[in-house]
């Protein structure tokens, strides 16, 4: 345990528990965002140059920056007055706190805690990944660009904002309730 | 203490503060971040056994995670979508207050 | 007595005399009112084929004067046969003829006397059947079809007792023969059940094999039993207690006076002439198991003995023609069973035959007197009838002669052969010397009577008051004034208690004048000189010899019993006689003498009341108690099955309304809450299904991480 590793280790941690505690919304996800970052530098730190930059660069760069257009578009900061954790949430931190001690406890009485050796680096160059992609697997490399191809598609119909969806008389859309109120089927 | 156990505590450690915000949080969007959170604890996990686990030559640790990653931005971009449609629709971004399928 | 195997054919068909008066009855029954000429018809008609027939047994049995019996089979209880038959002999043979003659002489008077009565076809009816049922007694010879004909007597009884039913006192008299009778007739049962169990028949005679044949009663006789009686004895004695209720004998004779509420042809037939002559004929039929031990015999004959005396005393002080006439039938039928202890069976038979035939003339008698006095039956309010009815009177006088036992009438010679036997009598000389002052006393309170009656002028009354009004009529109006003979020593006021007396129709009169005949002259069948009638019923012949009356003491005690007669008439006449009676209201001689004695012999003796306080008393103590046991002890058993049952009904429905539908309603409610309780996991919200997911996934990684560890 080098204490590099400490210290981001311990960003990391700081950056995800303030960013499911934080009452505002965009604090979480600034928090979220150095969360992230920790996590490309602990990447960088185990020798895993590429996935850290990957993170940072999709992680950092694009997901942290979709989660703030997300806040702004469903007006986050409006709903500050509401509680910030939902109904027997105390059950979910409980339950999470549960989950740590299972895993834990796995890690703790397996053979890892025990047995393996600090190993030099394996060789990570950029010219073994390419290989590796193009060779070992081209074809989960084609999948994920489909998939990618998709996912946008798909997100772009989700979101779009339909023309008559506004007044709430489409066939075959919900009526819009009050907000506060539950949803009831017709 | 091993560095393998090391990281793999942080990394369930990690994993359980995204679940706790996955579990408690109100807001969907903040689902959402602990789900992501949850996916990168396991990226981190992935990374750690690829570094400290046997044959780190075939790169099959390091490759999944690119892919994860992938799949994470994917999945985050189609799920504040969906966030913002039910937005429209519901007037809310509440997971508690969205129970159309009750019973 | 010798059996003869091949019968005749009389002996055969006996049957039929008693069928045919059943079969009268029977084909009368359905008979409406109007109908009276048929149902007399059929009554006299077959009384008279049955006189006929009897006529021709009586031959029969004057020439083969021995037992004939012709038995069959009835019933079969396993492997036994239950065997019933009739006989003929000269006993039999004699009580056919006498019911039959005595019966049919009633019938035709009977429809003189029941003209004006609106019930006369149901009359004849009863009068048929009891006629049948008397003749089924005579010939049975099956103890078991004696006691069947039996009480069918007693039950025809009770109907031509309580005949006009509409009257309280018929109706009472009625109940009170029948259950006075029954008391007797329990006795005859018990003794007829332990005659079959000690002999295994009730066949009187069965070619050896009969309960009266010798291997029989010697058997009895033999057995002790209870008290150190022979069993003969007790049987004899149960059996004896049927003839005490059937013939009045003293404990039993309360209802035969009462009985005298029936019509005055019931009262002739049934209760001087043949039902209560049953009792008597009982004895006689069943003679030779009473005489297989001597203690039998003794209790008869001082039970007659004092029946005679005890009701002799209860005349005296009688003022109803016809009660008067009851008490000395009861007298009467006393010395006829004094006379079958003493004597034996051909003694006491003669009595009861003469006085079937001058009870019966007495009695017919009596009604032509009520008849001719509109109704009227008080002897104070009567007198001077001679003069108004001389056939009625003739022949009640040779009636009341015969009764008194004055010389050479029947009675003497019946009544006198028993006190013959009872003065010889080794065991005691008591019956002799009670029946003797009975003897006195009848001759005395039938005097009374005729004086009362016949006699003096006729009795004054008061205008309007008593006798007069009773008697149906108003004061006098002076329109019978020319029949109506004040008496000249009558005062002001006072007119006579019967009004217009007068003689009865001749279809009364000539069955009177018959009987007087026969009791004038049937007593010589049986003098001394010419004995024939003992001899008859012993099977044998009789010589007339007048070397019979040279028997040592018969003569003396001949005269000896003439002077009682003569004595009691004399006495009568010194009391009733010289000086005429004048009033009704009149104090009776006897009473201005001894006044207690008179009142009690008049309230007869007070047996009654006695009864009343004692036997009845019990009976409805019983009946309270057993009213109480049934709806107390058993209506409450009952009642309380009923409350159990409603209790267990009613906890089986509050078992069924809380525990079953309860438990299923709380069953289907509990399942109902579980479902809600469950489908609060189906809230809708995302974040509960993750809270779900992980809380599985820490349950299976623990249980995982343990097997691996365990």
């Amino acid at each position: 345990m080098t204490a590099s590793f400490l210290i981001l280790a311990i960003l990391t941690l700081a950056g995800g528990v303030a960013a499911v505690t934080l009452r505002r919304l965009v604090h979480c996800a600034l928090a979220l965002a150095v969360s992230f970052a920790g996590l490309a530098a602990l990447y960088l730190n185990l020798g895993a140059e590429f996935a850290g930059l990957a993170q940072l660069l999709v992680y950092v760069g694009a997901i942290a920056i979709l989660i703030v257009f997300a806040i702004l578009l469903t007006r986050g900061s409006e709903t500050e007055d509401r509680a910030a954790f939902s109904p027997a949430g105390f059950a979910g931190a409980v339950l999470a706190l549960a989950v740590f001690a299972v895993l834990a406890w796995a890690v703790v009485t397996s053979g890892a805690a025990h047995s393996a050796g600090l190993g030099s680096a394996p060789p990570s160059t950029m010219r073994e990944i390419g290989f590796a992609l193009m060779q070992r697997y081209v074809l989960p490399l084609e999948v994920i660009a489909l998939m990618l191809t998709a996912a946008m598609i798909g997100a772009v119909i989700v979101a779009v904002r339909e023309k008559a969806s506004e007044a709430g008389t489409t066939a075959g859309a919900l009526p819009r309730p009050e907000p506060g109120r539950e949803l009831r089927t017709r | 203490m091993t560095p393998l156990a090391g990281c793999l505590l942080v990394s369930s450690l990690l994993f359980s503060v995204g679940l706790a915000g996955a579990l408690t949080r109100r807001s969907a969007i903040l689902v959402l971040a602990g789900i992501e959170l949850m996916l990168n604890a396991a990226n981190l996990n992935f990374i750690a056994f690829w570094r400290f686990g046997a044959h780190p030559e075939a790169l099959t640790g390091l490759m999944f995670v690119i892919f994860s990653i992938a799949v994470a931005a994917a999945e985050a971009a189609v799920g504040l979508a969906l966030i913002l449609a039910i937005y429209r629709h519901a007037r809310t971004s509440d997971v508690s207050e969205i129970t159309e399928m009750k019973g | 007595m010798i059996t003869v195997i091949h019968v005749a054919w009389i002996v055969r068909n006996l049957w039929l005399i008693p069928v045919l008066p059943i079969l009268a009855a029977g084909l009368s029954a359905p008979l409406g009112r109007p109908q009276r000429r048929l149902a007399a018809g059929l009554a006299i008609g077959s009384m008279t084929i049955a006189l006929v027939l009897a006529l021709m047994a009586f031959a029969e049995a004057l020439a083969h004067p021995f037992l004939q019996v012709s038995n069959f089979g009835w019933m079969q209880f396993g492997n036994e046969w239950v065997q019933l038959g009739w006989l003929l002999d000269p006993l039999a043979a004699v009580m056919l003829v006498m019911v039959t003659f005595v019966g049919l002489l009633i019938f035709i008077y009977s429809i003189g006397y029941m003209a004006h009565d609106e019930n006369f076809t149901r009359f004849f009816c009863f009068l048929s059947l009891f006629a049948g049922a008397m003749l089924g007694v005579v010939i049975a010879n099956s103890l078991l079809l004696l006691f069947m004909c039996w009480e069918v007597v007693g039950l025809t009884s009770y109907l031509l007792i309580g005949f006009w039913f509409q009257r309280p006192a018929a109706a009472a008299a009625a109940r009170k023969a029948f259950i006075t009778t029954r008391v007797g007739d329990l006795g005859l049962l018990i003794g007829m059940v332990w005659l079959y169990a000690q002999t295994g028949t009730l066949v009187f005679y069965d070619y050896g094999r009969g309960c009266l044949e010798q291997s029989a009663t010697a058997a009895m006789a033999a057995h002790a039993t209870v008290a150190g009686m022979a069993v003969s004895t007790a049987i004899g004695l149960l059996i004896f207690c049927g003839a005490v209720g059937k013939s009045g004998q003293v404990p039993l004779h309360v209802w035969l006076p009462d009985a005298m509420e029936g019509p005055t042809p019931v009262s002739a037939l049934i209760h001087a002439a043949t039902m209560v002559a049953a009792g008597v004929y009982l004895v006689a039929r069943v003679y030779p198991l009473m005489a297989a031990s001597s203690s039998t015999l003794q209790v008869v004959a001082w039970v007659g003995a004092v029946t005679a005396l005890f009701a002799a005393c209860i005349a005296v002080a009688q003022n109803d023609i016809k009660r008067i006439l009851a008490y000395s039938t009861v007298s009467q039928l006393g010395y006829m069973m004094l006379g079958l202890g003493v004597g034996g069976v051909a003694v006491g038979m003669f009595h009861l035959i003469t006085h079937a035939f001058f009870k019966a003339l007495l009695f017919l008698g009596a009604g032509s007197v009520i008849h001719g006095c509109t109704e009227e039956q008080d002897i104070r309010n009567m007198g001077g009838l001679r003069r108004f009815m001389p056939v009625t009177f003739a022949t009640y006088s040779a009636g009341m002669l015969a009764l008194c036992g004055f010389p050479l009438f029947a009675g003497f010679w019946s009544k006198d052969a028993i006190l013959h036997a009872a003065h010889g009598w080794g065991i005691s000389r008591g019956p002799f010397y009670l029946g003797a002052i009975g003897a006195l006393l009848t001759a005395f309170y039938m005097t009374r009577q005729m004086y009362y009656v016949f006699f003096g002028p006729q009795h004054l009354t008061d205008a309007g008051t008593g006798a007069a009004t009773a008697a149906g009529h108003g004061p006098a109006d002076g329109t019978h004034g020319e029949d109506v003979e004040p008496v000249a020593a009558a005062r002001p006021g006072e007119v006579c208690a019967i009004e217009d007396p007068h003689e009865s129709p001749s279809v009364m009169t000539v069955p009177l004048s018959i009987l007087a005949v026969f009791a004038v002259f049937l007593g010589f069948v049986g003098t001394p000189a010419w004995p024939w009638f003992q001899a008859f019923l012993a099977g044998g012949a009789a010589k007339f010899d007048l070397a019979g009356f040279s028997e040592p003491g018969l003569m003396s005690l001949m005269v000896t019993s003439s002077l009682i007669v003569f004595a009691g008439l004399l006495l009568g006449w010194w009391f009733y006689g010289r000086r005429p009676i004048l009033r009704a209201t009149d104090p009776d001689a006897l009473e201005r003498l001894a006044p207690p004695l008179f009142h009690a012999l008049g309230n007869r003796l007070y047996v009654d009341e006695l009864y009343s306080v004692t036997v009845i008393a019990l009976v409805r103590f019983s009946a309270a108690f057993a009213s109480w046991l049934d709806r107390w002890i058993f209506g409450g058993a009952v009642r309380m099955v009923g409350w159990v049952v409603t209790g267990v009904s009613w906890l089986d429905a509050g078992v069924d309304r809380f525990v079953v539908n309860g438990g299923f309603e709380e069953g289907c409610r509990e399942v109902s809450r579980g479902g809600r309780l469950l489908s609060r996991l189906q809230d809708g919200r995302v974040q509960t299904y993750l809270r779900v997911i992980a809380a599985a996934l820490v349950v299976l990684a623990v249980w995982l991480l343990w097997g691996r560890r365990g």
